[in-house]
């Protein structure tokens, strides 16, 4: 228990726990004390100076060491001379603050007035008008009248790009450093930096490409001034016209809370549009922070031109279509349901393809849900709990590439004393800031996380650890292999089960595919051959773009029915197309990789015909005799709480239920935490741990590199060409960067092939032409190959690579 | 009662007064010294127009520069100090190839719909650069809705004499500032 401190600010008794803040301390007393640089998410630096307070100490005799005493008894208080920072100074017993004095507020005051100096009059074209810290504080603390002169004014270059998605207005910057401190301390990725002093400061980058990072975004949310800008918001709109969506992001299993904000615009004749996606504040899943990808990818596929369309009479005739070839097929269909599929949508097929007597299967190639469905997360549990005594396991995971939120929270508890254990065949970011590495070859997998409790140190480690949480990715790994690996991961975590901060993780490569598992929904062990003959109903699944032999398994199906958002490679293989609406345009629940079930609002209205998975699973259904839930995901949601034991007792009303969080966001603190935004649609609720399953027992024979042999292994890189990503042409450039197979150098060089270099890639009869990339940080036998990036690789097999010139003289 | 009692004049007065005979030719001197006297005040409206005072609020126009630059820059405070919400601005970006307005911002769309509008000129005060402002135009009428939707053509007026139009070309770091330095107005 730590020790509580009481002292007085303006004069009301406060209680807070040592080493708090006086800044802090105000804050929970409802004081405004004005900040710039100081933000409690990181430690504080006094740069500003902006939140000059005047600070009393009881006075200690210094002959006796007793406290001196005023002549009725109470402790005679010491006050500087000069006003303190109050974000730096921490509490002390007696410590008397006051904020509102003449002193205090003139002192304030001063500094609004120097910052202003060098500021330039752009509010009415910046973007970040009206949500603007330095504007709100001006207004509130500042000189009504300046003392210094338009023409004096410092100019600087504006609009200086740091990296293609954040613009720098040198001009606007107050030299706070948040952005700086947010790159080196939050997300360890130190490419900012000071350049110049005096007036002449400049915030630089030190990467190449500019701003190299994967949380660039946040550096705009936390710029108290609008010096940093992102390149997707930049002249969008001003932020009192946005109206404001609750949603969850939908790019990886992390689900961070975020609120689109949309307006009207004139060339959707007058119709809304999402102009950005901000972060939400959700202290148990993403905090305040948000990743790039999610930030410039969420919502940008939802307005693509690939975006599936019918007409009325077209959709009434899909649909008919859709019933005739159901109720002829019966039990002979297969449904394929996609992890991007809400919770409600995955209740409605599963009883859909009960009611049919069909098989329904999860497309996925990461397996092991069974074991995260009984030892995953449960309620009560934070990663922003794990501490000292905690130790966190990352096996086969690349987390800053596979879902970049988790990097960051790991990363935070590495700091906070946690254990962090990285086991991976190659080097990743995580490893810089875990305390073991444990560096296997790939195919080792199993028994690499087998033997680990009889290693020494990470042995002592796991066996001691207060509370173990293991994260296990698909880094390498097929199907089979992701299936072995969780339950050699599931080993280790078992008898902590239904503990909070206990249990496993999959990392995953869509939003919801925790959720399908839950619903009891499981990969196909031979996919191509439960196809054949079959009439195969897709929802959110491109199974003819993501592999050439799963295209020829649609061809000889029976029929395909495609149900999606996006015109795909599968749905020219369709009899029938179905068009979704995004989860943007519409209501439900994700759960995410922790087990934590989010709901989402809809934000814009639906793209011409198109509806909901869940309403034309329903309408197809009707067709066939089947009687399903159609209209409300609500009644959906009662659906799945009643039948679904893990989701027993859950409902809309609780899932949208919110409780105070620390640090305060949104509402008149931007200058304190930053704009994101406030939570008030809720925190999401953990499902109660499901019971164990006998697992799967899916034959598996790791492969491992061989002498003279290329064993090419699937890879996942944030940014791919998968199907809600490949529209954000924002990221474009970053998509470039990854495309291409990975090689040592010493691979490349035997191979005759330099660094950028076009390469054939040999992969079962099939030929791919790609770009060599070089990494030394990997081994000599292997060849990364990322996925989503045209190369259908899912789980490891021997490629032969060759230069791409000399096979043509062939 | 002694009081009450009154002279003969007295009576004639009020026998006057109660008629209201003397009023009537009094109003009627005053009107027929003005028919015959006194200079017409009717206009051959819609030949013939009468002037606005100074501080008339007509229909807005968007001003521009002498060089033609236009004054808005795009940044929505007329639409946001709107008591009826009848302004709608987006706004682009600039460059030094297609410049509408100084500085990095200018209107891609600006539109006014003069139905909703009720002439407060709470546009004009809240304009950074003395972009909108109320004109001398009161004759609006339409004989559909749309009409009244008047569009960013539509208000900007014309290129001065040695201005060139919008968008223009113009040469690196000319004009790099939105809001021009201006005085406090005077009037």
């Amino acid at each position: 228990m730590t020790k509580l401190i009481n002292l007085n600010i303006n004069n009301t008794p406060v209680t807070v726990p040592e080493g708090t803040l006086v800044v802090d301390a105000a804050k929970k007393i409802g004081v405004d004390i004005p900040v710039f640089c100081y933000h409690p998410k990181m430690e504080p630096v006094g740069m500003c100076r902006q939140c000059l307070v005047e600070i009393g100490r009881p006075m200690i005799d210094r002959a006796t060491g007793k406290p001196v005493l005023n002549e009725d008894g109470s402790p005679k208080l010491q006050f500087g001379p000069k006003l303190e920072t109050s974000c730096t100074t921490p509490v002390s017993e007696g410590m008397a603050v006051l904020t509102e004095t003449a002193k205090a507020k003139g002192g304030q005051k001063e500094i609004i007035e120097l910052l202003l100096t060098s500021h330039p009059l752009d509010c009415p074209v910046c973007d970040k008008g009206g949500e603007c810290p330095l504007q709100n504080l001006t207004m509130e603390h500042g000189a009504g009248e300046s003392r210094f002169l338009f023409d004096e004014k410092h100019h600087a270059e504006k609009h200086v790009p740091l990296g293609d998605l954040i613009f720098l207005d040198r001009e606007r910057c107050i030299q706070c450093a948040r952005c700086i401190r947010f790159q080196d301390k939050i997300a360890g990725e130190p490419v900012l930096g000071f350049y110049q002093r005096g007036r002449n400061t400049d915030v630089v980058t030190y990467s190449d490409p500019g701003f190299d990072s994967v949380f660039s975004g946040n550096t705009t949310d936390i710029c108290p001034v609008g010096a940093l800008t992102t390149a997707d918001f930049r002249f969008g709109a001003r932020p009192w016209e946005l109206k404001h969506a609750a949603s969850v992001c939908a790019q990886c299993p992390v689900g961070c809370n975020l609120t689109f904000d949309v307006r009207r615009e004139a060339k959707t004749g007058g119709g809304y549009v999402i102009k950005r996606a901000m972060p939400r504040q959700n202290e148990q899943v993403n905090e305040i922070w948000m990743c790039d990808k999610g930030r410039f990818s969420g919502y940008q596929f939802t307005e693509a031109e690939t975006r599936l369309r019918l007409t009325p009479v077209e959709m009434e005739s899909a649909l008919r279509r859709a019933s005739d070839i159901l109720a002829q097929s019966k039990s002979e269909t297969v449904f394929l349901a996609g992890g991007r599929l809400a919770n409600e949508d995955l209740f409605t097929l599963k009883k859909f393809a009960a009611a049919l007597g069909a098989q329904a299967y999860l497309y996925t190639q990461h397996g092991g849900g069974e074991f995260t469905t009984a030892y995953g997360l449960t309620s009560g549990s934070n990663l922003g709990d794990l501490g000292k005594g905690d130790v966190i396991l990352v096996v086969a995971s690349d987390l800053y590439n596979e879902a970049p939120l988790w990097h960051l929270r790991l990363k935070a508890a590495a700091g906070r004393g946690a254990t962090l254990i990285v086991a991976n065949a190659r080097a990743t970011k995580l490893d810089e800031f875990s305390t073991f590495v444990v560096r296997y070859s790939y195919g080792d997998e199993v028994e690499t996380v087998k033997g680990l409790p009889a290693k020494e140190k990470i042995g002592e480690a796991l066996k001691n650890a207060a509370n173990l949480v293991i994260f296990y990715g698909a880094d390498g790994l097929g199907l089979a292999g992701t299936t072995a690996l969780a339950q050699a991961c599931a080993d280790l975590v078992k008898e902590r089960a239904g503990k909070a901060n206990n249990g496993l993780v999959g990392v995953w490569s869509s939003p919801n595919q925790q959720g399908a598992l839950e619903m009891g929904l499981r990969p196909a062990q031979n996919l191509a051959a439960e196809l054949r003959g079959k009439t195969v109903y897709l929802l959110a699944a491109d199974l003819a773009g993501d592999d050439p032999a799963l295209a020829q398994a649609l061809k000889g199906a029976k029929a395909v029915i495609v149900q999606d958002v996006l015109q795909t490679a599968s749905v020219a293989l369709a009899q029938v197309v179905l068009p979704a609406s995004a989860y943007t345009e519409r209501e439900g629940t994700f759960t995410n990789g922790e087990r934590r079930v989010q709901r989402f609002y809809p934000a814009v209205p639906n793209v011409a015909t198109s509806r909901p998975d869940f309403s034309l699973l329903a309408a197809v259904a009707k067709g066939c005799g089947v009687d399903l839930e159609g209209r409300s995901t609500l009644l959906v949601m009662n659906a799945i709480a009643a039948q679904e034991s893990a989701f027993a007792g859950l409902s809309y009303a609780k899932l949208a239920e919110v409780s105070e969080q620390y640090p305060l966001i949104g509402r008149g603190d931007l200058y304190y935490g930053g704009t994101g935004y406030e939570n008030k649609q809720g925190l999401g609720v953990t499902l109660a741990p499901a019971e164990a399953v006998t697992p799967l027992n899916i034959p598996y024979a790791a492969l491992r590199p061989k002498e003279d042999e290329l064993l090419g292994v699937p890879v996942t890189k944030l940014y791919d060409d998968g199907t809600t990503l490949a529209p954000a042409k924002l990221l474009a450039a970053h998509v470039e960067r990854y495309r291409g197979v990975v090689l040592h150098p010493a691979t490349a060089e035997k191979l005759a092939l330099g660094n950028g270099e076009q390469a054939e890639v040999r992969l079962g009869g099939a030929r791919y032409l790609a770009k060599a990339l070089v990494d030394a940080s990997i081994s000599t036998g292997v060849v990364l190959i990322p996925r989503s990036m045209g190369i259908a690789l899912t789980e490891p097999a021997v490629v032969q690579v060759s230069a791409a010139e000399k096979a043509q003289e062939a | 009662m002694a009081q009450n009692e009154k002279s003969l004049l007295g009576k004639v007065q009020d026998a006057l007064h109660g008629s209201m005979l003397l009023e009537l030719t009094k109003g009627m001197i005053t009107t027929l010294y003005a028919f015959f006297f006194e200079k017409k005040v009717t206009v051959q409206y819609p030949e013939e127009k009468r002037p606005v005072s100074a501080r008339f609020r007509g229909r807005h126009v968007l001003n521009r520069y002498e060089n033609g630059l236009e004054k808005c820059i795009g940044c929505s405070l007329c639409a946001a100090a709107c008591p009826a919400d009848a302004i709608f601005v987006e706004s682009a970006e600039n460059t030094d190839e297609k410049r509408f307005s100084p500085g990095e911002r200018y209107a891609s769309t600006y539109e006014i719909n003069m139905l909703r509008c009720i002439y407060c000129g709470f546009c004009e005060d809240a304009c950074p650069t003395e972009a909108i402002t109320l004109g001398d135009n009161y004759e609006l009428s339409f004989t559909d809705r749309r009409q009244a939707l008047y569009t960013k053509d539509m208000l900007l007026v014309p290129v001065l004499p040695g201005g060139q139009p919008t968008p223009q070309v113009t040469a690196p770091g000319e004009f790099t500032r939105s809001v021009p330095a201006m005085k406090d107005p005077q009037d």
